[in-house]
């Protein structure tokens, strides 16, 4: 194990954030602070309990979900990305390091900054809403697994981008849709039956239905379903993060 | 095997075909000996860059073998991968980066522990040092090529590809690289560079090798190489212009210039006899006289351009 190279790109990374602490930070809390205040103070005033959660309280496992998926893909993406747009990979593909240990710095990286910021949204959200977390090591373990495995999606995102379109078309043309639909901001029992069916096809409502039964013990899924898919699809995208190492995928010619 | 005569570098029956078909490397096969300075010269698009890409991993090989220091590149990567480094050619830094984070990141990259005394040795070596908490950014381009070399050299690699070092580096820095060169060189490391600037080669290098169109033309010592293949010239500045070259002169492989005031006869300069003498001799019978006289040694530079004339 190349322990210093973890270390290094690791270290390069965290670097890179602190550089963009206003994009990386205050801008979440910022938006965050918005969706109370849009979602929670005037919608909330018309719906009032949804499964015996007042609606603001109800927003907040969603709020966190948007949070972690939209930047663990935009983190993990750009770090591989823009090295492979600037020329600077060259380094990282001549360093004796397996690709594990690439994995472990630059998804390691952007998954601590995605778990960093969840939190820091939990703490926002306590100035609105008084929050109770029921299971708060399975909430953390949620946390945990969401950000390792779409800072991975996002890696395998900016290893596939050739152009600054093709990185940000999946995190606004599907995540975002995504979240929107899967349940993040209502239940699905509010939705006609055959829209209920519909989004039980959408993964993200796996992970925000498990995240907010951690929370309040109301879930559209199975909580156990909800871990064995995270856990699985984690599993399929280091598969296809090794993969394109190993057959240097648009990373070596 | 003997351990004293097996090259630090081998490389075999090397090839690279790209996606699209171009077939960039064909069959390469090199060996270098460790504490060489070699020089790869070839013209733009010969396959320079791609046979080091190759070396170092950033490149997949078709087909052949190489290994480092005993060690078969894709197989124990790690091991080569961690003597080698590499200074490409494209200028390409981190921008926000300092020069003095930079050098830590890639010497961790490479395995090493963290060592401040050697990342100061070597930018200080590099002139670097009063620059070391600036971002990258804010560098000439000779300062980037130069963060580029200490980023190799941070992490002491004993064999070091130099893609093209002093491209765009002017004058004095380009005779501080070849100091640096020299002195790594008396340090063990072994050094393959590339160039445009065949003096250059001809300053530093042992051994050069030439490539043209994926092919290696030609491997040579460097001074056995300038004297095979260096021819000698004399030319003589006619006091009148000359019509045609006589008859009696007819035996020299003599060529009149273009306004018929200069003849220059080439011989080779390893010959027993150069036949000046005899030269001089029969002018006079024909009653040519010239006013000056210059001989003129050609130059590595022509040599390559000969080279690769004759093999395209
Ligand atoms: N990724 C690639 N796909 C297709 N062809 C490539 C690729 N990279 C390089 N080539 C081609 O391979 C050939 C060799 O390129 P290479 O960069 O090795 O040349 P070079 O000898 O380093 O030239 P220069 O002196 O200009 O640096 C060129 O014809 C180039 O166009
Ligand atoms: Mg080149």
């Amino acid at each position: 194990m190349n322990f210093y190279a973890v270390m290094a790109i690791y270290k390069f990374e965290m670097a890179r954030t602190r550089r963009t602490l206003v994009q990386s930070i205050v801008a979440p809390v910022i938006s965050t602070s918005l969706y109370f205040i849009v979602f929670g103070a005037a919608i909330g005033s018309r719906i009032t309990e949804v499964g015996g959660v007042s609606y603001g309280a109800f927003i907040v496992p969603g709020l966190i979900m948007l949070n972690l998926l939209m930047h663990s893909i935009s983190n993990a993406s750009f770090a591989i990305y823009m090295p492979k747009f600037v020329g600077t990979v060259y380094e990282v593909l001549s360093a004796p390091v397996s690709t594990v240990e690439v994995v472990l710095g630059y998804v390691g990286a952007a998954a601590t900054k995605s778990i960093i910021l969840g939190l820091i949204i939990l703490a926002t959200a306590t100035f609105f809403i008084p929050l109770r977390i029921e299971h708060p090591v399975i909430m953390l373990l949620f946390v945990f697994l969401t950000s390792i495995t779409f800072s991975l999606l996002g890696f395998i995102l900016g290893i596939w981008a050739d152009n600054f379109e093709k990185l940000s078309i999946v995190p606004s043309l599907i995540v975002t849709p995504l979240v929107f639909l899967g349940g993040s901001f209502y239940s699905t029992d509010m939705l006609p039956p055959f829209w209920q069916s519909v989004t039980l096809f959408n993964p993200v409502l796996y992970l925000v239905s498990g995240l907010r039964w951690s929370f309040y013990e109301i879930s559209e899924v199975n909580i156990l379903v909800s871990l064995v898919s995270i856990t699985a699809f984690m599993l399929l995208c280091f598969s296809i993060v090794l993969y394109m190492f190993k057959t240097g995928y648009k990373l070596r010619t | 095997m003997n351990a004293v005569t097996e090259p630090i570098l081998s490389i075999q029956n090397l090839n690279k075909t790209f996606a699209d078909g171009f077939q960039a490397l064909k069959n390469i096969n090199l060996e270098i000996q460790k504490g060489e300075i070699i020089a790869l010269l070839g013209p733009n698009g010969a396959g320079k860059t791609t046979l080091i890409s190759a070396i170092c991993g950033i490149v997949q090989a078709n087909s052949g073998t190489v290994t480092v220091a005993g060690y078969d590149i894709a197989r124990d990567y790690r091991k080569t991968r961690s003597i080698i480094g590499l200074v490409p050619q494209e200028l390409s830094t981190d921008s926000f980066e300092t020069v003095w984070n930079t050098l830590v990141f890639s010497r961790g990259l490479f395995g090493k522990k963290a060592n401040s005394a050697h990342i100061e040795k070597v930018l200080k070596a590099l002139s670097l040092w009063d620059k070391k908490d600036n971002m990258l950014m804010t560098l000439s381009g000779g300062m980037k090529r130069r963060v580029l070399i200490a980023k190799a050299l941070s992490h002491e690699p004993a064999v070091l590809f130099l893609d093209e070092p002093t491209a765009g580096v002017d004058v004095s820095l380009r005779k501080d690289m070849w100091k640096i060169v020299q002195e790594l060189k008396n340090d063990g490391v072994t050094i393959i560079l590339t160039t445009h600037y065949i003096e250059e080669a001809e300053e530093i290098a042992d051994r050069v090798g030439v490539i043209n169109a994926g092919e290696i033309i030609l491997v040579e010592d460097k001074t056995e190489l300038m004297s095979k293949l260096g021819k000698k010239q004399v030319s003589l500045d006619l006091c009148d212009p000359l019509a045609t070259i006589p008859k009696s002169l007819a035996g020299y492989s003599l060529e009149l210039s273009e306004n018929k005031d200069q003849l220059t006869y080439t011989f080779d300069s390893l010959g027993d006899r150069t036949g000046i003498t005899s030269l001089l001799d029969d002018l006079k019978a024909a009653d040519i006289y010239f006013r000056d006289l210059n001989t003129i040694q050609s130059s590595l530079e022509d040599i390559f351009v000969n080279l690769v004339e004759e093999s395209s």
